[in-house]
């Protein structure tokens, strides 16, 4: 009989879904990847929250209270978690904004923005509470493994994910470690 | 007759007064730093050439060679180590990596692959730190400094201009511009000062030509570091 499947959940926080795309460019391995992997909350497959999985991957750092509560329920599902890309892992481009002000920063995009017409800062009570900051994933919650790139190429995802479905340590390959 | 040391168990010919990292150097052999650049007066402040001499700890870059001593650079204690004070630089300053025009040519970045960081594992300081883009051909990019002093020496030594010093001290230490403003456009700097070429970061850049070479096209995205010749780290234009 086949061996279990590695449950998976993978979602995107403050990030530009970049690493899923890089994910996604492993092409015709991810074939060979479904006989081994079965996805859980994802972008790829619409669920909404995670269930109890083998390994979550999370993209993208905590830049609102939304963020921290599916990095929470990341954390408390999988049992392996892995930050993903410059943004998990330092904060990335969105941390950029983390030498403006909030209010400017609001005041910049929302009202004075070029093109701007008749602005105003959105409000609506669904929307998640920004913070001050952009912050980096393992300041919140324990992190497991880091795939560092921007994004991680789609070989290191299949690498990490073959090692973890093998029940191996997950190395990265040598020279394999870039940060843009 | 030619005096020798051992480095990582290794023969390592020296002449009188130079010190261990030069020696080294000559002899092909790459031991980590970041404030070193072999034309400039040693300066030992990152400390990330440390190395074991007959079982004391010292820069590489600031003793002497000495005939006879046993010297381990290679360790995976002192490697730890190093990996540690890589990632306090990381969180003390806003290296953004993606966003930063030096990337594939920044010598931080380029250690840290070496020492295989893959995590900066500590909280982020995220420091609210001036940039100066006044002068016309040179920007000054504070969040990437690392406070090495090349720039300082260079400048001094190099271009006989004195543009740089550092002030302050401790967690408040920053690069600062001689000049009464405090502004680079009012200085006698110039884009082809070995002080704007000799940042191991993208602190100091010159204007016009971020992208001239692209990513993944640049000195370490070709080689890692320890192949690189010493006094060439800083060779790629940013």
């Amino acid at each position: 009989m086949a061996p279990p499947k590695l449950r998976l959940a993978t979602c995107s926080l403050a990030g530009c879904f970049g690493c899923h795309m890089s994910f996604l460019d492993m092409d015709e391995k991810l074939f060979e990847l479904v006989e081994r992997v079965e996805f859980d909350r994802s972008p790829f497959t619409d669920i909404k929250h995670c269930g109890p999985c083998d390994v979550g991957l999370v993209e993208g750092g905590v830049c609102n209270a939304e963020n921290v509560h599916v990095l929470q329920e990341f954390r408390r599902n999988c049992r392996v978690l892995v930050a993903v890309g410059a943004c998990a892992i330092t904060g990335g481009i969105p941390a950029l904004r983390n030498n403006v002000d909030l209010w400017d920063c609001f005041q910049e995009v929302y009202h004075y923005g070029v093109g701007v017409e008749r602005g105003q800062i959105p409000n609506d009570p669904e929307l998640p509470l920004p913070f001050d900051k952009v912050h980096p994933i393992y300041e919140v919650v324990r992190i497991d493994y880091f795939l560092p790139g921007c994004p991680p190429p789609a070989e290191a995802f299949f690498r990490l994910l073959s090692d973890l479905a093998a029940g191996r340590r997950p190395e990265l390959p040598a020279g394999a470690i870039r940060y843009d | 007759m030619t005096q020798t040391f051992l480095l990582d168990g290794r023969e390592v010919p020296f002449r009188d007064g130079q010190t261990i990292m030069e020696a080294a150097a000559a002899a092909g052999v790459y031991i980590p730093h970041l404030c070193h650049h072999p034309e400039f007066k040693p300066h030992g402040s990152c400390k990330l050439c440390t190395v074991d001499i007959d079982g004391r700890r010292g820069a590489a870059c600031t003793n002497r060679a000495v005939a006879g001593v046993r010297v381990q650079s290679e360790t995976a204690e002192l490697n730890a180590d190093r990996l540690t004070l890589v990632q306090m630089l990381f969180v003390e300053g806003n290296h953004i990596c993606p966003s930063c025009e030096k990337s594939g040519n920044c010598q931080l970045q380029a250690v840290a692959y070496r020492l295989g960081m893959t995590t900066p594992h500590f909280s982020h300081f995220y420091p609210l730190r001036d940039v100066d883009a006044s002068h016309p051909d040179v920007l000054l990019e504070r969040n990437r400094c690392i406070l090495c002093e090349l720039c300082v020496r260079a400048s001094r030594d190099a271009d006989g201009k004195n543009v740089f010093a550092v002030g302050g001290r401790g967690i408040r230490a920053r690069l600062i511009v001689n000049a009464a403003s405090g502004r680079l456009a009012d200085t006698d700097l110039a884009a082809d000062d070995r002080a704007v070429q000799v940042c191991p970061t993208g602190a100091l850049l010159r204007k016009r030509q971020g992208f001239a070479v692209p990513i993944g096209r640049r000195l370490f995205d070709l080689q890692p570091i320890d192949a690189v010749g010493p006094g060439q780290e800083s060779g790629g234009e940013g």
